[in-house]
């Protein structure tokens, strides 16, 4: 990446179109979106960008398309906070501040060739997502693919047409589970974590990444090391009050991190030991 | 090194004609404390203080700033702004030298960060070693009695004279046009160190029970040390010891909207790590819930996190943090030795 100038300021996003908008939960919208210099976002999975409403403010949101859907990207957001309730306000034709992509990726290139367990808690898929699709784009450059997702319950589910895809495609195995049954629900109840006595995997070969809240990590690298999964292998991304961006602001420290920038995608083995990480 | 030397009686006229040509920045008495401001008289300038309450890097990291200007157009609009405006900073002790240098690097390191740079680059420094010590003060213990750079001219008060140490070129021209100058001679320069020894020999009756270079490694396995949770008791979570650091730089962004609702500013402004909703997210969760865990952070990054980075401790010594904080539990030198105590 080129070192920007010292007169163009690193706090100055691009304009990006809202393109599309698709309702997915109560909760969540999806924003397609398109930069208005009509260049792609260049992210890779797993990197975020921090989104501006200009007036309101900025947050950092995580990518959920992949690099491989060329100038469009897409942002899935959960209406929670200022500029969340700000983004679900706005209509097509809206145009919105960008800066990014910031952080680090996914093993994309890493994990090439191998096995991939992908571990979705709630709305941890929608960063998830991004590596899933580019693996289903470049199917045959992975070996053996997993997706388990848990919700709270059926409501909370996203990217329902795309689960429905999942499930019956016979390339890659997709498990899902809620914590609370709801109306009309016929499928697994139960934490995340009971979904591992349904599925194999060759521990060797195996990458598995996690997103989910903070609460899920632990129980979920316990499943994955009692099935043999070497630590290295693990890959988890975690969130934080990321500002700025750039590791500067400091709210994102964890011990000698910025979770902006060395994270928000960590190995298991960088972080397992930091006090406050995990 | 280059020294030169200002008579006293010259050097009102110094100031003088510095303001005259300069925006000049000082310190100044203040019900007792001192406290940095324009200088728009020599005889405002003060330069026998032991420790302003406020560190200078209000000049280069103002309270708030404005980052960008925009206009709530169809298309948006916005516009960096990046301020250059020079000035002259007069009388800035090595300790807060030394945490600008450090500052320097923080903004400069990775992205770099213009408007900050932007306006450290404006800024002529005057160092000035100090004449007397804080009661709270401690920085010769943090190798901080001086600095090798980071100004453009460093004076010593010598008695009838100050011996000026010249910094940087901007420095010499500075020094060229408006002052009355002689070189200081070899006793004048083994004046100043005798002076600087005396001063910081002073300072060092406070400081480290042990090498403060262990620092780091205490730091490594004191985390469940009960004495966090029980100094953090007494926290009231005011933010005063982030508000007071030369080398507390965090900060917060937001968007504040003119009253005609179409335009706007993007500012930032300072934060502290201190206070409670700093680490927390728009979920509500919160990375630092209690008030021990957010009294540990800020001992653990001035001691091991930003050493860890910048090879270099995020603590100068200046005592501000001590002198400021109302139930006295921010002095990094009470907490360190008690620390070492405990470990033994």
């Amino acid at each position: 990446m080129n070192q920007p100038m010292l007169e163009d300021s690193p706090y100055l996003p691009k304009w990006a179109e809202i393109t599309r908008i698709e309702q997915l939960t109560e909760s969540e919208k999806l924003f397609e979106m398109r930069l208005a210099n009509g260049e792609p976002l260049g992210h890779s999975p797993g990197q975020f960008v921090e989104l501006s409403v200009m007036g309101i403010g900025e947050a950092p949101i995580s990518v959920s398309s992949a690099p491989t859907e060329n100038d469009v990207f897409e942002l899935a957001i959960r209406r929670i906070g200022n500029l969340t309730t700000a983004i679900h306000g706005s209509v097509t034709g809206d145009r919105v501040g960008i800066r990014g992509p910031f952080g680090t990726p996914f093993p994309v290139e890493e994990a090439r060739g191998k096995d991939l367990l992908f571990v979705a808690g709630g709305i941890g898929l929608i960063p998830l997502r991004s590596f899933i699709r580019f693996v289903l784009d470049h199917r045959d450059e992975y070996g053996e693919v997993t997706v388990l997702f848990g919700a709270r319950n059926p409501s909370e589910r996203i990217f329902l047409d795309e689960l429905e895809q999942w499930e019956e495609r016979d390339d890659i195995i997709y498990l899902e589970s809620v914590d609370k049954s709801g109306p009309g629900w016929k499928g697994n109840v139960g934490v995340i974590t009971t979904l591992f006595s349904q599925i194999h995997v060759d521990p060797s070969r195996t990458y598995c990444i996690v997103v989910g809240p903070p609460v899920m990590y632990r129980f979920v690298i316990l499943e994955a090391k009692a099935r043999g999964i070497p630590d290295r292998q693990i890959f988890l991304s975690l969130e934080r009050k990321m500002k700025c961006g750039i590791g500067k602001c400091g709210h994102c420290q964890i011990n000698h991190l910025y979770v902006c920038q060395d994270g928000p995608v960590f190995r298991y083995t960088d972080i397992f030991d930091l006090e406050e990480a995990l | 090194m280059e020294l030169q030397l200002i008579e006293k009686s010259d050097h009102d006229q110094f100031v003088q004609n510095l303001i005259s040509n300069y925006q000049v920045e000082g310190v100044k008495r203040k019900d007792g404390s001192f406290l940095y401001g324009s200088i728009k008289a020599p005889e405002e300038l003060c330069l026998d203080f032991d420790c302003t309450a406020i560190p200078p890097r209000k000049y280069f990291l103002p309270p708030k700033e404005t980052l960008l200007q925009f206009a709530l157009t169809p298309d948006l609009e916005a516009t960096p702004v990046i301020e250059n405006d020079p000035f002259i900073l007069f009388g800035v002790h090595p300790y807060d030298i030394k945490a600008i240098n450090q500052m320097d690097r923080v903004f400069a390191r990775g992205v770099p960060d213009p408007h900050y740079l932007k306006r450290r680059e404006a800024a002529l420094i005057i160092g000035v070693d100090p004449a007397t010590v804080a009661p709270r003060s401690f920085w010769a213990d943090m190798g901080a009695s001086t600095v090798s750079e980071g100004f453009d001219l460093m004076l010593t008060d010598v008695g009838e004279d100050f011996i000026v140490e010249i910094g940087t070129n901007k420095g010499r021209t500075l020094l060229e046009e408006y002052a009355k100058t002689r070189p200081a001679t070899r006793d004048d320069a083994r004046e100043r160190v005798k002076i600087r020894s005396r001063i910081s020999h002073i300072c060092k009756k406070r400081g480290f029970a042990f090498p403060k270079r262990e620092i780091p490694k205490l730091l490594e396995h004191s985390w469940k040390e009960p004495l966090w949770e029980e100094r953090a008791g007494k926290c009231l979570s005011c933010g005063t010891c982030n508000l007071v650091c030369p080398t507390c730089y965090c900060f917060d962004v937001q968007d504040d909207m003119d009253l005609d609702l179409a335009h706007g500013e993007r500012t930032r402004r300072w934060d502290g790590c201190l206070l409670h909703d700093f680490a927390t997210v728009a979920t509500g969760e919160n990375f630092r819930e209690t008030r021990a865990s957010r009294y540990r952070h800020r001992f653990y990054r001035k001691g091991l996190y930003l050493f860890k980075i910048l090879d270099d401790m995020a603590c100068v010594g200046c005592g501000r943090c001590a002198s400021g904080c109302l139930p006295d539990i921010a002095d990094p030198v009470n907490l360190f030795n008690k620390l070492r105590e405990e470990e033994k």
